[in-house]
């Protein structure tokens, strides 16, 4: 059952929100302590509320349009119910005062947020792996990893621990783990969904998106998230039309961008896209090739723009505030390289260093600022293949999950996997990563659309998965 | 030897709310880290959202020092680490600011170029409690709107810099849109150099008195350099405003890179035309226009003028009087005698017990022969000191003028009682008039118009004769 037919049920009585709530329990309790997809859970709460709105409407009230649902917030996403560490022993023990736009509008629909979802440690990494308080297993097969750095929410989404989810992605930290799990994970257009209260890795790639086991739980959910905010000014306020979307396949032309095929992307993950691609030209679309030349320069460019920024943003992590503390008398300087040293984790702490390089004076000029040109160029390219084409559909990573402990130690070859995603997030494009494999380990595709037709891309999903 | 002197000076903005948040500017009277959010507290996943009033400030501050506002202006961070900055770097602006290319003119004529203007946001304040070993940091400060206004090297005495910020302080607060008088609301950066020798930056002034005497220090200090053949490097320097001297700073700024890039979280803010034109057509009367204005209407000289625009509160005080009496007895009033009086006390006109109607209703009655001029001082001193009405004042004190009989008849009484004085004027000794004149004052308690009382004196020793 997806998230829309659980409301439908809840609403109409036919089932509980508790009921529902303690059927999601059951399976916590029988895989969570192998998966670990959670740092925090509050399932007697979450009970409690479940409830409450249980009683609303046996009263006849009205209800929101998630009214009872469970839901995954991942650790990067600020609430005022649960600590919120971003995998990082530097936010061990924070406790936030207020909570971030998304997680109110999830209130405000009443929505039950059960627990904060384990992610790579300031949602840097591609495996979950990086996180401080332990790797997530991936519910597919538990030797290996989910997928990052919304790793926990993917799958906590698979194992039936919440429908529905919320992840955040710079360079793919949403759709990766999608990919992984087998689930489907929606990276929205940037200035979409609000970031207030997400924890910034990259301000001017992050972005908040939805994971669901269905296609009718991202579209609940994002129609839920991106509603009108004021306090994130890169926000575009644009009330979304809500009206359903009319696509016909015979019109529509999808581009195949030559560029995310072939060298690098494992032949199996390659043969089940182009499968599903075969079924969509059978059922009346274009197929198309085209190119996004400026391929070539995405990820450097990418990595440069995401640490350098997050060599600011995490600047304000010194122990004095909140989190992690450091117990010592010297000079604030020696306290603060201490603090730093001990509260971030090596990945994190080498991306910091790395920021900061390609920021510092005499560097600027050779990395920021050609990133960001490489970034125009990114976004001219799609621009441009746009006015051919209706979407773009390319595998979302270019291999299936792979085990624990087996990329870890070589970051690079860990910064390849997002090679196929990143391109998005810098051009600010939304993407929907939609399951393909439905034996063994799950394979993702990736429909890239234009700026603002993450409907449209929903649509499509759901062409593609019809049968 | 020239000098070449160039300021970077920071002014707080008088909005109600911080630059990036709805918090309280209001930190002086407040408990320690009060007026405090998410956003000025740099929590993690908070965002700034530009406070539009400050916007306008700081359009209406470019304005008024005639400077091109910009079509479109975008924040950069300023990233460094300091205990007082909650986010790790400072949300400041960069090379596209807020408005840049304009003039001051300073009271010797002389203009002084302002290169930029930008916004920018107020870190924290850290408190060294005497006899702690530990530091406390509140954040009440941090977020309040500043506005940095940087000069070219334009000024080449200390004095100048003074009177640069005596101008800036002048314009901001007939703008409203800052209060002088609040304690570290105006600090400043100096350049300075001497031909010849290195560039000092001195950090830390936080006045306009301390400015002229950080700069002093600092043309004694290299100049004496200079004397003895020593190289005049090129440093930043801290002013210690309580000893008066500068001092190589501890930590080494010319090393810090503060590796500025565009603030992501805040896109490009655009300023249309119509916005800039609306707050130009808004624009109240400057100083120098003030200024200009009161010589023409009221018939005042260059200096009264001057003295009388110096704040606008004093300007209204004035020019609400001088309407309703004469202007220029006004102008002498209040430029010369009350200004005088409120120095001499260490205060200001907007501090002190003297309201409008008092000053009019002392010049009424001295316009109308009620009270003598010595008497209309008396009122004033009192007003001020014992923040009474000048009517109870004049009551209490008998400080009303005496009728002409009545000065005639005391005057018959003293000339009466002094035959010796009769004498001496008879002998042609024209002290004696001035004898007799000082024992009426004294028997009128000065209540009596000196020059009436001579003339009366003079004619009854005459009659006498």
């Amino acid at each position: 059952m997806n998230a829309k037919e659980i409301v439908n049920e809840i609403k109409r009585g036919e089932k509980t929100a508790a009921g529902f709530l303690f059927e999601c329990k059951n399976k916590i309790e029988k895989k969570e302590e192998e998966i670990n997809a959670f740092i925090s859970l509050d399932l007697e709460r979450s009970i409690e509320k479940a409830k409450e709105i249980d009683k609303k409407i046996k009263e006849g009230k009205d209800v929101g349009k998630l009214a009872g649902l469970p839901i995954a917030v991942k650790d990067s996403i600020t609430t005022s119910n649960f600590k919120t560490t971003c995998g990082s022993k530097m936010l061990e023990g924070y406790h936030p005062p207020y909570d971030s736009t998304v997680v109110s509008k999830i209130k405000e629909e009443d929505g039950i947020v059960i627990g904060k979802a384990n992610c790579d440690e300031f949602c840097m990494g591609s495996s979950t792996e990086t996180s401080y308080f332990g790797s997530t297993r991936n519910p597919v097969d538990e030797e290996r990893v989910p997928g990052g750095s919304s790793g926990g929410s993917a799958a906590s989404v698979k194992y039936g621990a919440n429908p529905l989810a919320l992840g955040s992605d710079t360079g793919g930290s949403v759709r990766c783990p999608a990919s992984f799990c087998g689930v489907y994970g929606l990276k929205p257009t940037y200035g979409q969904v609000s970031r207030y209260g997400l924890i910034a890795y990259a301000s001017s790639l992050d972005q908040i998106g939805p994971i669901a086991n269905s296609i009718e739980g991202i579209s609940l959910l994002f129609n839920v998230i991106s509603g009108s905010n004021d306090m994130d000014s890169t926000k575009v306020e644009e009330e979304r039309g809500g009206s359903q979307i009319e696509l016909s396949l015979n019109d529509l032309n999808i581009g195949i961008p030559k560029e995310f095929y072939g060298e690098g992307v494992d032949e199996e993950v390659e043969e089940k896209v182009k499968e599903n691609l075969d079924q969509l030209r059978d059922k009346g679309a274009k197929l198309k090739e085209i190119s996004i030349p400026s391929m070539e320069y995405a990820l450097s460019a990418y990595y440069i723009v995401a640490m350098s920024e997050a060599s600011s943003n995490l600047a304000r992590f010194d122990g004095i505030r909140y989190g992690f503390k450091q117990k010592m008398n010297d000079n604030w300087e020696k306290v603060f390289s201490q603090v730093r040293k001990t509260g971030f984790g090596e990945e994190v702490r080498r991306r910091i260093m790395l920021g900061t390089y390609a920021l510092s004076t005499g560097y600027y000029e050779k990395y920021y600022e050609k990133a960001l040109k490489v970034r125009t160029l990114l976004k001219r390219d799609f621009e441009k293949a746009f006015k051919e084409v209706d979407f773009i559909i390319t595998p979302t990573m270019p291999f299936r999950a792979f085990e624990i402990d087996e990329k870890i130690e070589d970051p690079l070859s860990l910064y390849m996997a997002d090679i196929l995603t990143v391109p998005v997030n810098m051009a600010g494009l939304p993407s929907l990563s939609v399951p393909c494999e439905t034996n063994g380990l799950p394979i993702g595709l990736q429909i890239i659309g234009d700026s603002f037709e993450e409907d449209r891309i929903i649509e499509l999903a759901r062409k593609i998965k019809e049968e | 030897m020239d000098i070449v002197i160039g300021l970077e000076v920071h002014i707080q903005l008088q909005t109600n709310t911080k630059l990036f948040c709805g918090c309280s500017t209001n930190y002086r009277d407040s408990k320690p880290n009060k007026h405090t959010c998410p956003i000025c507290l740099g929590l993690p996943g908070s965002l700034p959202k530009l406070n539009q009033k400050a916007l306008e400030y700081g359009i209406k501050a470019g304005l008024a020092l005639d400077c091109n506002i910009a079509d479109s202006m975008q924040f950069h961070r300023k990233n460094y680490f300091y205990p007082d900055l909650p986010k790790g770097f400072q949300i400041s602006q960069y090379d596209s600011p807020l408005a840049t290319e304009g003039t001051v003119e300073l009271s010797n004529g002389k203009k002084i170029e302002i290169r930029r203007i930008h916004l920018e946001e107020d870190p924290g304040r850290l408190e060294h409690p005497a006899g702690k070993k530990q530091s406390y940091v509140d954040y009440n400060r941090s977020g309040v709107p500043l506005l940095e206004i940087v000069t070219e090297p334009d000024m080449s005495s200390p004095q100048e810099a003074r009177d640069f910020l005596r101008k800036i302080r002048e314009i901001m607060e007939y703008l409203k849109i800052f209060d002088g008088g609040l304690e570290g609301s105006l600090r400043c950066d100096a350049n300075i150099s001497i031909e010849g020798g290195g560039r000092a930056e001195v950090k830390n002034i936080s006045s306009y008195k301390g400015a002229e005497k950080a700069l002093n220090y600092e043309i004694t200090r290299q100049k004496n350099l200079m004397r003895r053949g020593k190289e005049v490097k090129r440093e930043t320097r801290h002013f210690n405003e309580e000893q008066g001297i500068t001092k190589p700073s501890r930590e080494k700024e010319e090393e810090h890179d503060y590796r500025y890039f565009p603030e992501p979280d805040l896109p490009r803010v655009t300023i249309s035309k119509e916005k800039i034109k609306e707050i130009e057509e808004s624009l109240p009367e400057l100083p120098d226009e003030k200024r200009d204005r009161f010589q023409k209407e009221y018939g005042l000289s260059q200096d009264q003028a001057e003295s009388l625009t110096t704040s606008l509160f004093l300007a209204d005080f004035y020019e609400e009087i001088a309407c309703q009496i004469d202007p220029e007895l006004t102008a002498t009033w209040v430029a010369d005698t009350l200004k005088g009086e409120l120095s001499y006390r260490g205060i200001n006109l907007k501090e002190s017990n003297i309201e409008k109607e008092d000053l009019l209703f002392i010049l009424r009655y001295l316009k109308e022969d009620e009270i003598t001029e010595k008497g209309a001082i008396k009122v004033m001193r009192s007003t001020l000191d014992e923040n009474k009405k000048p009517e109870k004042i004049i009551e209490e004190e008998n400080l009303r003028s005496i009728s002409l009989d009545e000065i005639s008849e005391i005057a018959k009484r003293v000339i009466k009682e002094n035959p010796e004085a009769i004498e001496d004027y008879r002998q042609g000794k024209e002290k004696a008039v001035n004898y007799l004149v000082g024992q009426v004052m004294k028997e009128t308690n000065g209540r009596a118009d000196p020059g009436e009382t001579n003339k009366l004196i003079q004619k009854q020793l005459e009659e006498i004769d």
